[in-house]
């Protein structure tokens, strides 16, 4: 390697062939094919990759522990599916509200954006509402978290994507606020856009918890 | 080609600025977003009906349906919600997302194969206390 560089230098007289990438990574790297990126949006997606595995700990343990009751009520004695139906349809309508917003964003209409986000907080905030009554009356019942190993894990996991949830809502309405004041402009863009990967990304491990825990665990044991 | 190229990214930093769709690798519409909601209703009706309304002979099969709908319903999110696909930054989200979906099944089926197998060889109580 050193005795290619040593012969190759006095042919080459110039300061490019010590350092190659001076000039050679305008060329080979930003040709204008690639768009690189600031990167928020890739560094904002390994993040929520990174939130997966969090949630995934959590499934992980309610998978374990979802069937050891304690001799305390089971999810069939405590689930009320139809609730739970409502609240993944006030979730899954969140979702595409806060797409429209989006489409609002690329054809930059402040009014139609903040009209979808706006619709999309009051649905999230059903979705929130709905989730602290259900966890109001399952304490009332003495079904709280202290009973048994099958309710610690499923406070844990559906608590932490209600707080996801809780913290998405948060960040909506400073956002809102943002577009409101200061507009479409590059930055809130991006903001938008990292929100809308937050928020949908919440509705995707939605799926897993309505499935694992309501559904499958409002069944029989297999 | 060096003159070629300059001016090539001179017109791209140009409309950069107004356009999201360098931004992000798409464009979204709502025609997307109505099929990826349409298929999700599809794909979450399915599952509740199979539960509550015990349609299917057993639970076995009851759970494996519902699980399969479930992460045909997780795709179905990554493709008309997200947006993923193999260009969106050259390929490395969903190189992300595959590291990720490898790291959490080994996690998931781990737990819960060496859980049950614990269970399973657990020395029943009455017997522990027949040691002492």
């Amino acid at each position: 390697m050193s005795t290619t560089l040593t012969t190759h230098a006095p042919v080459v007289a110039t300061p490019a062939t010590l350092n190659p990438l001076q000039t050679a990574a305008p060329r080979f790297y930003d040709d204008g094919t690639h768009h690189p990126q600031q990167g928020t949006l890739l560094g904002f997606w390994l993040y929520l990759m990174s939130d997966c595995l969090i949630f995934a700990v959590l499934f992980a343990v309610y998978a374990v522990m979802g069937r050891s009751y304690a001799a305390g009520p089971s999810g069939a004695d405590l689930f009320n599916l139809p609730l739970v139906a409502t609240n993944t349809a006030l979730l899954l309508l969140s979702s595409i509200t806060y797409g429209f917003a989006m489409i609002g964003m690329q054809q930059r209409q402040k009014h139609l954006v903040l009209g979808w986000l706006g619709l999309t907080a009051v649905l999230g905030a059903g979705f929130i509402g709905l989730e602290m009554y259900e966890f109001a009356h399952l304490i009332h019942e003495g079904a709280g978290p202290q009973r048994s190993a099958f309710l610690s894990s499923f406070f844990a996991l559906v608590g932490t994507h209600g707080l996801h949830v809780s913290f998405g809502l948060v960040w909506l309405g400073t956002l809102m606020v943002q577009v409101k004041r200061f507009g479409l402009h590059a930055a809130n863009r991006r903001r938008l856009m990292c929100l809308s990967m937050f928020w949908h990304f919440l509705d995707v491990v939605w799926i897993g918890v309505f499935t694992v825990v309501y559904l499958l665990g409002s069944m029989p044991p297999v | 080609m060096g003159h070629d190229a300059t001016l090539h990214m001179d017109h791209h930093s140009v409309h950069h600025e107004d356009d999201d769709a360098h931004d992000t690798g798409y464009h979204a519409s709502y025609r997307g977003y109505a099929v990826g909601f349409g298929l999700s209703v599809l794909l979450t009706a399915i599952p509740f009906w199979l539960v509550m309304g015990k349609v299917l002979p057993g639970p076995t099969i009851t759970a494996a349906a519902v699980l399969l709908f479930a992460a045909v319903q997780v795709v179905v999110h990554m493709v008309y919600f997200l947006h993923l696909n193999a260009k969106v930054e050259q390929g490395w989200s969903l190189l992300a997302l595959i590291f990720t979906a490898v790291l959490v099944v080994i996690m998931l089926a781990g737990s819960v194969w060496v859980m049950h197998h614990m269970n399973t060889n657990m020395m029943p109580t009455h017997e522990m206390k027949n040691i002492s």
